[in-house]
């Protein structure tokens, strides 16, 4: 109770940054739309599907996965400034439950990816992107993609208390990229050279950006293999195991800030 | 009575024994000074009283609560103001203290009106809704101990609270520690700098190499380290030999510098340049200066140092 009840002050925490600080979240959504218009309009006339379809419907639930994705890096760099900082120290020498901080920064980030997502869906139907499903299998896709956050949030947690240097964060900001690319959040695997596009079909960001293409009624340039058939268990399993693996190395990292 | 209680207090960090029987005995309602150089080990020290890291050996308690095995309760009874101001930059002073006094399980009308009394005790009131990111170094400071200070805890540990800070901020950080004495609060203040620990404690423990190698009163630990020093640079190298002669046993020559360094125990300023004057010797410089850290170190680690 008290560490809910800590995890929500520390949510509201990250809310009043963005009333007092609303560049950084406007600079986010600023940052995907511009991704968008490069990927869509400036690449997006060179780039044929496997399987057919316009580019734009393709790209849209790319670039949603792609930025839950991204989400990692600033859910580590928060950390690590925190820890740098001496907050986390004091909030460790407070009597909150040692769930406190991780719960914060889950509610803070789910906050903003949600309001990203939000962004990115309105601001494709305004490019013309369009669902063509259901509003259930289209309610499926926007919790696959949270699902995706959910799981990457984990992983900040845990690089942000594990690298507090400010090296770790700079990392994690270059690795964000090929690991991005190599999928098919941009463009489909089946265009690759095999070997790589193998390596991309297994990428957790794939599943994600095919299954939501899936639920949405866009195209999905997949023609075969793994992606074709389990897209959707495929996105459900990746963030669980996802989470299963870096909630327990999150709560040893905290608990080896004890050592 | 003590409010705070370690005993043989053991922590290595690889080969590095940062604690390596680290005892303090602090009475309630004092200012207790840890002094010690860079490396010492004060602030892990200060960390495990704080129940911030888990001991390899000894024990501890704080306010009468042990650091191991009630850590909650410790945790309700200190405020840890640690080496870097650890306030939200983004936030105004007002929401952090606000934040903060909810953290430590205020209610929200509670929280903003302890926060309102905290900014006005620290002379924040006028910056309380500005950006601490907008606020210079000692209010941020002030913040950062008002934060510590919102339970009004038992015992308030402050690790090098002026280590970066400008001679009027700390001064401004000084008279803040002052108060917070007065008020009841136990302090337990680390610090680098001899003449900070003097100012402030009633009692200072000097640290080094992870366990307490001296404690007393400043008055008894200066004892140790002499009393004040006369520095005379000479012009000519050849006559440094025959001053320091006649200038008594505590008189050391550095032949690079051509300086002479003199006690200021027996002899007097004024005894000193009459023996100048006899000697008809005109120094070059003469410079009367405390005490060095470095020299309270070298007299209290001398065989002849009481523990």
């Amino acid at each position: 109770m008290t560490t809910i009840r800590a995890g929500w002050i520390l949510t509201q925490r990250e809310l009043a940054h963005w009333v007092r600080e609303p560049w950084a979240p406007i600079f986010g959504v600023l940052f995907s739309i511009m991704l968008l218009l490069v990927f869509g309009f400036l690449f997006g006339g060179a780039i044929t599907l496997p399987g057919g379809g316009e580019y734009i419907d393709y790209l849209l639930p790319g670039m949603m996965a792609l930025s839950m994705m991204f989400g990692v890096e600033s859910t580590a760099t928060a950390m690590a400034n925190d820890a740098k900082k001496g907050i986390t120290d004091r909030f460790r020498s407070m009597p909150i439950g040692s769930a406190s901080v991780a719960l914060g920064r889950v509610g803070a980030d789910m906050t903003n990816s949600a309001f990203e997502l939000l962004v990115l869906i309105v601001g494709g139907l305004l490019v013309g992107w369009r669902i063509t499903s259901d509003p259930a299998s289209a309610a499926l896709a926007v919790l696959l993609l949270l699902l995706l956050r959910f799981a990457v949030l984990w992983i900040g947690i845990f690089l942000g208390l594990s690298f507090r240097g400010g090296g770790a964060t700079a990392a994690v900001q270059v690795l964000v990229w090929p690991i991005g690319f190599l999928s098919t959040a941009i463009v489909s695997a089946e265009t690759m050279p095999a070997w790589l596009g193998a390596i991309a079909a297994w990428n957790p960001l794939s599943a994600t950006a095919t299954a939501v293409r899936q639920l949405f009624g866009n195209p999905t340039g997949v023609t075969a293999g793994i992606l074709q058939d389990g897209a959707v268990w495929l996105a459900l399993a990746w963030p669980l195991v996802l989470t299963a693996v870096f909630v327990p190395l999150s709560a040893r990292a905290y608990r080896r800030l004890r050592a | 009575m003590h409010t705070l209680i370690a005993e043989g207090l053991r922590k290595r960090y690889g080969d590095l024994a940062a604690l390596d029987g680290f005892d303090l005995h602090v009475p309630a309602g004092v200012i207790h000074g840890l002094l010690g150089p860079n490396g010492a080990g004060k602030t892990t020290a200060v960390k495990a009283l704080a129940t911030l890291i888990d001991l390899d050996e000894g024990s501890a308690s704080v306010a009468g609560f042990d650091v191991r095995t009630q850590a909650a309760q410790v945790r309700r009874r200190i405020g840890l103001i640690g080496q870097n101001a650890a306030v939200d930059e983004v936030l105004g002073g007002r929401q952090n203290l606000v934040m903060f006094g909810r953290l430590y399980g205020l209610g929200k009308t509670q929280a903003q009106e302890r926060a309102d009394e905290m900014l006005s005790i620290f002379g924040l009131s006028d910056a309380a809704e500005k950006a601490v990111s907008t606020y210079s170094g000692g209010m941020r400071r002030r913040l950062d101990i008002a934060a510590g200070l919102l339970l009004t805890p038992a015992v308030l540990f402050l690790d090098e609270p002026t280590t970066g800070l400008d001679p009027r901020a700390r001064n401004e950080v000084w008279t803040t520690i002052r108060e917070i004495a007065a008020r009841g609060t136990t302090v337990l203040l680390t610090t680098q700098y001899l003449d900070e620990a003097d100012q402030l404690a009633s009692e200072i423990s000097v640290m080094n190499h992870g366990k307490i190698i001296a404690q007393g009163t400043p008055t008894e630990l200066k004892r140790h380290v002499g009393g004040d020093r006369v520095t005379l640079t000479l012009a000519l190298r050849d006559r440094l030999d025959r001053v320091a002669e006649k200038l008594g046993p505590t008189a050391t020559v550095d032949e690079d510098t051509r300086t002479i360094t003199v006690e200021l125990a027996g002899e007097s300023l004024a005894g000193i340049i009459r023996t100048l004057d006899d000697l008809g010797v005109t120094p070059e410089d003469l410079q009367l200066r405390r005490p060095t850290l470095d020299e309270a170190f070298l007299a209290l680690t001398s065989p002849e140092a009481v523990r």
